[in-house]
């Protein structure tokens, strides 16, 4: 019986092992150096908010594994021998696999800022973040101040997070507006009024010069690069963004760039060696999306494609329409099909944003044909299904326009703005 | 208050403030219940009762007002009282041993014997009940008016903490509503009218309402006219046309979170212990079958009773217990078969074995006594069969552990494992009915906040993770699961049945091709 191991016990790793489990009878073990049981990473920020414990993150119950024949091991994979497909661990022992799958997620970013490895520095990716900044970070007493390096979306959470315990937090955020590589202008300034709002000391157009310690090999403060000026604080947050972990594998015959290399069904540069999720990266991005996918959904695409080819229905990662999601702070922010900050040659945006300052969308369309290419929605739910459907069937924007109540997703006898933002877009372009 | 954690979430002085002006209320309660004599009932009545009113009001607009708009729920399981702390279980032990009290040893409360003046804390609700009624209080009156107190106080406090979101204020109303109007002031009002007719709740049904056809209760209605004939004939229309009709377009939503008072004072006073119901697979296979047991132990309860009073001659009344007995078995043959030959693949294989097993029970039984073989038995069991039902469902189970332990089990304990109605109710949102929480296709992040925050005890995430709709019989259709999603991925919605029931593998998002493959097999 064929052996399929898989380094990683995250959304991919874990999604593959269910759809094996599904398709087949092979014998299936996920390595992980992190926990015991899978565990959404996305709920991490709510386990320190108080709004869930730990345990409260695993979807699967601990009974779940063993009734599935999946077999779980705690171990650090220190090397990977190809040849004899062996797994060698940290803590001594190996493991022999006929198809490995490596699923190892990513780690935050260090860009070698002095001091970036000080105590009370850290990333908020692992379970073992959470751990040290509960330690470093119990209440406002123990820590004055928090500095977060970095503006995206593992910086927001971790502000929400720290907000939610009172702790004064200082955000520096290197572009001249929030997340505006991703977000359009107007959703961007939205963003930056509604982090003010919530108290926190934005900093835009801000570079982190310098961590410095004191007496302890402790984070004292931090040195703002454009103007010098010293922050006195207790944790750093470094979360300018990630990378795939793949240092352990630098040392293989696996051939790697950032992330494991990939085609299109997902294999590797080694036979019965594969990748998926965050660490893997495609050696020529698909449609417009990026070569390196770190989002939750394309990991579990892949798993869920993966176990085809596992189990001989050869299959490529074709993912559908792009769509993700996020949250910052209060307002809830979902997007389907392709919004770029800056609208691309032959493409043009339409914005509205509600008064209240929480709620706006933009609409993509090509300015040629008016195809409607994608949406930004903040504060407003949509349907999925909805615009997976429109884009599927080539629809133009009028028609997105005007149809948009049929994507609402808002509970019942919420207000509509559907009206509101037809007139505006109506208006608008009225001529055309 | 303060453990570690705690710490981080201090109150502020306002909130100190109010909070003690609550405990001062409280504590006029307190002495009330230890004789103290008042020199003005009604002035002392009205500070205590005014207090708690002020004290949560006051705390509340300072917790939710403070802030902008949103999701609200740090610190819960930080906080002692919302995470099975100290807090939590001292509340738990003061609620359980008031429902005892309440229930069995009500002249422990000031309760007069055989027409005396009352004393104690029910003497402190006299002139309340005076003023709206004309005559003095019971220990159910004292119930009734801190039941509501309850609801209308931590409604005002739900209303603020979920002020972003149309649904929750709108529903938390309607419970406010019904509460106050149908359970608390339409049966004093209805006294004053006519005190000859039995006290009726409007809003609760059987059988949660258990009592409602005993012989001195339909005696009660009976004779009095033509008002008392149309109470207990909208009695029983609610059952069998209203809540069908309602529940087949709503689901059981439009009982168990808009109008019933359980779920009334579960929804707002309850509010901080939803996230301690448990969402394990071994507690539900407990609760689906406790349940549904409750439920036929309510049926034979209810017709042996029923059965006891009726007459043999057709001359003196057309319901004899011949015909009585021929309604109940064809009725619940119909349904039985009904969903037997409908629906009897979306049942379990032990819930058909559990139908199968109960409906030939209910059958025999009844089929027994129509021959006259057991007789005596049936007939000298309805009322100990009646009285069982009251002590060990409606009191003990339905009041003591479903109230008293809120904040150990969850505010839904009742509700999940013991009530009939929401069995009934429940069993008709699984197979016949449109509603359902659709899942947003594939933006489910597993992150868990919907299974935490689901007071009935339903692991939302599992569905949710995999793109299928919600359809469950124990979802009361609170729209938390909803409210607390931070990518909107649930929605409570009323929509054709077809294609309701949606199991799906793979998620929106992905090849079709794959889609099509996996999720058709």
């Amino acid at each position: 019986m064929e052996h399929v191991v898989i380094i990683g016990n995250g959304i991919s790793g874990v999604t593959l092992a269910r759809h094996i489990r599904k398709l087949s009878d092979k014998k299936i073990t996920i390595v992980s150096a992190e926990t015991d049981y899978f565990f959404s990473r996305t709920a991490l920020m709510y386990v320190y908010m108080g709004h869930m414990k730990f345990e409260h993150t695993q979807p699967y119950e601990n009974w779940f594994w063993k009734k599935n024949r999946i077999e779980l091991k705690k171990g650090y994979v220190e090397t990977i021998e190809t040849a004899s497909k062996t797994l060698h661990f940290a803590e001594g022992d190996t493991l022999h696999y006929d198809k490995l799958v490596i699923a190892t997620g990513s780690k935050p970013n260090k860009f070698g800022w002095p001091g970036q490895d000080l105590k009370g520095v850290m990333g908020m990716y692992h379970k073992q973040d959470l751990d040290n900044l509960e330690k470093q970070a119990p209440n406002r007493d123990v820590c004055k101040r928090a500095v977060i390096v970095g503006g995206g979306l593992i910086g927001i959470e971790l502000a929400e997070m720290l907000n939610s315990r009172s702790i004064p937090v200082t955000f520096l955020v290197r572009e001249s507006s929030f997340w505006n590589g991703v977000l359009p202008e107007g959703e961007s300034q939205m963003i930056n009024r509604h982090i003010k709002n919530h108290h926190i000391d934005l900093r835009l157009s801000t570079n982190l010069k310098e961590i410095k310690s004191d007496e302890n090999g402790k984070v004292k403060s931090v040195i703002i690069e454009e103007t010098g000026e010293e922050l006195l604080c207790n944790v750093v947050g470094l979360t300018a963004g990630v990378t795939p972990n793949i240092d352990f594998i630098k040392d293989s015959d696996i051939e790697t760039g950032r992330g494991v290399k990939v085609n299109r069904f997902l294999e590797t540069s080694i036979p019965d060696v594969y990748a998926i999720g965050d660490c893997a990266e495609q050696h020529d991005p698909i449609g417009n999306r990026r070569p390196i996918e770190a989002v939750w959904y394309t990991g579990r695409m892949m798993g869920e494609t993966l176990a085809q080819t596992i189990c001989g229905n050869r299959m490529q990662y074709n993912p559908g329409h792009w769509f993700n999601s996020a949250k910052f702070l209060d307002i809830e922010y979902q997007t389907y099909g392709w919004v770029f900050a800056k609208p691309r040659e032959n493409e043009a945006h339409f914005h509205w944003k509600h008064a209240d300052d929480t709620k706006c969308i933009t609409v993509n369309y090509n300015s040629k044909t008016n195809a409607f290419i994608g949406i930004n929605n903040f504060g407003i739910r949509m349907r999925h299904e909805a615009f997976d459907t429109w884009l599927t069937e080539n629809r133009d924007v009028d028609y997105v326009m005007n149809h948009l109540a049929e994507a609402n997703f808002d509970p019942e006898f919420y207000t509509r703005f559907e009206k509101e933002i037809l007139s505006e877009y109506s208006s608008q372009y009225a001529t055309s | 208050m303060s453990l570690a954690k705690p710490d981080a979430l201090d109150i502020t002085t306002k909130q100190k403030v109010s909070l003690a002006i609550g405990v001062i209320g409280l504590f006029i309660l307190a002495l009330a219940l230890f004789n103290t004599d008042f020199p003005n009932e009604a002035l002392f009545l009205t500070l205590a009762l005014g207090f708690i009113a002020i004290g949560t009001i006051v705390y509340s607009r300072e917790a939710y007002l403070t802030k902008l708009e949103g999701i609200k729920n740090d610190g819960a399981w930080f906080k002692s009282i919302s995470s099975r702390g100290v807090w939590g279980w001292i509340v738990g032990v003061i609620l359980t041993g008031f429902y005892i009290v309440l229930y069995f040893y009500p002249q422990y409360l000031g309760l007069g014997a055989d027409g005396a003046t009352n004393t104690g804390l029910i003497g402190l609700f006299d002139p309340l009940s005076q003023l709206l009624s004309d005559r003095n209080a019971s220990q159910w009156f004292v119930y009734g008016t801190l039941y509501t107190l309850a609801i209308l106080a931590f409604g005002y406090k739900f209303i603020l903490k979920y002020r972003h979101n149309r649904y929750q204020q709108v529903r938390t109303v309607s419970v406010m509503f019904f509460q106050l109007g149908f359970a608390f002031l339409i049966p004093e009002f209805m006294y004053v009218m006519n005190n000859d007719l039995p006290y009726y709740d409007l809003k609760s049904m059987w059988p949660l309402n258990y009592y409602i056809f005993d012989e001195w209760s339909v005696n009660g209605f009976l004779s009095n006219g033509n008002l008392g004939l149309a109470l207990i004939l909208f009695g029983i229309i609610t059952i069998f046309v209203i809540s069908p009709i309602l529940t087949y377009k709503y689901g059981k939503r439009w009982y168990c979170s808009w109008v019933c008072g359980c779920g009334g004072l579960a929804e707002t006073a309850g509010d901080s212990f939803r996230n301690l119901s448990s969402k394990k697979m071994s507690v539900w296979k407990i609760e689906r079958w406790l349940v549904h047991l409750v439920l036929v132990f309510s049926v034979i309860m209810t017709t042996a009773m029923i059965y006891s009073y009726l007459g043999y001659d057709k001359n003196d009344f057309w319901l004899t217990r011949g015909v009585f007995i021929s309604l109940v078995i064809g009725f619940l043959t119909l349904i039985f078969a009904g969903v037997m030959y409908f629906k009897r693949q979306e049942l379990g294989k032990d819930a058909k074995y559990g139908a199968i097993g109960f409906f030939v029970v209910i059958a025999l039984l009844l089929v027994m006594h129509f021959t006259g073989t057991t007789n005596h038995i049936f007939y000298a069991k309805a009322g100990a069969l009646r009285s069982a039902y009251g002590i060990y469902i409606g009191s003990i189970f339905s009041g003591v552990i479903g109230t008293g332990f809120y904040p150990i089990l969850g505010n839904r304990t009742w509700c999940r494992f013991g009530c009939p109605m929401a069995a009934i109710l429940g069993f008709q949102q699984r197979l016949f009915s449109k509603f359902r929480i659709t899942t947003n296709g594939g933006q489910c992040i597993s992150c868990g906040n919907c299974s935490n925050s689901c007071e009935m005890g339903i692991d939302v995430r599992h569905y949710a993770q995999k793109g299928e709709n919600i359809v469950r019989s124990s979802c009361v259709g609170c729209g938390i699961c909803s409210a607390v999603c931070p990518r909107g991925v649930l929605k409570l919605e009323n929509d054709s049945m077809k294609g309701r029931i949606n199991p799906t593998e793979i998620l929106l998002g992905n090849d079709v091709n794959l889609m099509d493959l996996v999720n058709d097999k």
